[in-house]
């Protein structure tokens, strides 16, 4: 069972070990090749002509968090259907309408969020 | 097999350097970053141990939206957090007597842990053979023998969002919003009216 998930995941490490080599080399050629001059004004932040203001670290408004909470929700529907799918053939008619109702339920909560209007933006 | 030790040593080499990070990194986003680099290696060593149904949650739900809530709360408050780590020094003693209490009770926990010998027995249901995935056999089971307990999840998804909306949407007044309904069923009629205008009279 191991012995086939290595073979199997063998391609990602090998690309996982290629990405990490290049990008590794990239930075690390021009920290080596390119000529190293910093003084403060270079190392600062640049904006535009004038001084930075202040950090760029400020309060947003809330309803960015709202939208990803969303996300999420429907992020976790989707992740209760990747088993359906790949073992929809065993499971039958029973599995597949259990399926159904969790996504009606879903549904119900989506139209209710459309209607009140938590997806627009104003 | 000599691949997978070297993959299991760079994914946990990896992951305790990140996860030190994440709690010694002065930017706080910065500890954000590497918690997510520290998902992806806990998702190799899951791998490694053929949890692959694991390992892609981790990847699609704990990276892909756990982390970007984190990094919104972490913008969202505006927090201090060099005045918050002053303290560091003057709390170090306390703190760290309290992790190496912890680090015991765990030590003493697991050197005496041992498996039941009635606990492959007494399991709901028989492993699955290692022919099948654990995808699979998670799917096999959810939907039919636990249904109710996934319907019950479904609804607990249902509650936080309608939480999560009640909790945020505020209606804000004077706000001009697109109504294309309204605007696609206007008539010329009754918006545009042609009067005569007398020469220097006016309207």
């Amino acid at each position: 069972m191991t012995n086939l998930l290595v073979v199997e995941y063998l391609p990602i490490l090998i690309f996982l070990a290629i990405s990490v080599a290049i990008s590794a080399i990239m930075v690390g050629a021009s920290f080596l090749v390119a000529k190293q001059n910093p003084d403060p004004e270079k190392v600062s932040a640049f904006e535009c002509g004038f001084e930075a203001f202040d950090d760029a670290r400020r309060k947003f408004d809330v309803r960015f968090y709202l939208v990803s909470i969303l996300f999420i929700i429907f992020d976790l529907e989707v992740a209760f259907l990747f088993p359906w799918a790949v073992s929809l053939g065993d499971i039958g008619m029973f599995g597949f309408w259990s399926m159904v109702v969790f996504l009606g339920i879903l549904t119900v909560g989506f139209i209710y969020e459309w209607k009140k209007g938590a997806l627009e933006w104003e | 097999m000599i691949v997978q030790g070297l993959a299991f040593y760079m994914f946990a080499a990896i992951l305790v350097a990140s996860a030190v990070m994440v709690i010694s990194a002065r930017n706080p986003v910065h500890s954000v970053l590497f918690l997510i680099l520290s998902f992806f290696n806990a998702a190799g060593l899951f791998i490694l141990i053929g949890a692959e149904f694991v390992a892609m949650i981790l990847v699609i739900v704990y990276v892909g939206a756990v982390a970007v809530l984190f990094l919104f709360v972490v913008m969202m408050l505006d927090i201090d957090f060099r005045a918050l780590r002053s303290g560091l020094l003057r709390y170090l003693p306390i703190g760290g007597t309290v992790g190496l209490i912890l680090l015991v009770e765990l030590a003493v926990v697991l050197g005496a842990w041992a498996v039941a010998p009635e606990a492959t027995t007494g399991v709901a249901a028989p492993l699955p053979p290692p022919e099948i995935t654990n995808t699979r056999a998670i799917g096999q089971l959810i939907y039919t023998q636990y249904v109710y307990l996934f319907q019950a999840s479904g609804l607990i998804l249902f509650i936080a969002m309608i939480g999560a909306i009640v909790l945020t949407l505020r209606e804000r007044e004077g706000v001009r919003r697109q109504n294309i309904t309204r605007q696609v069923s206007r008539r010329r009629e009754e918006v545009v009216a042609v009067r005569k205008v007398p020469t220097r009279g006016g309207v």
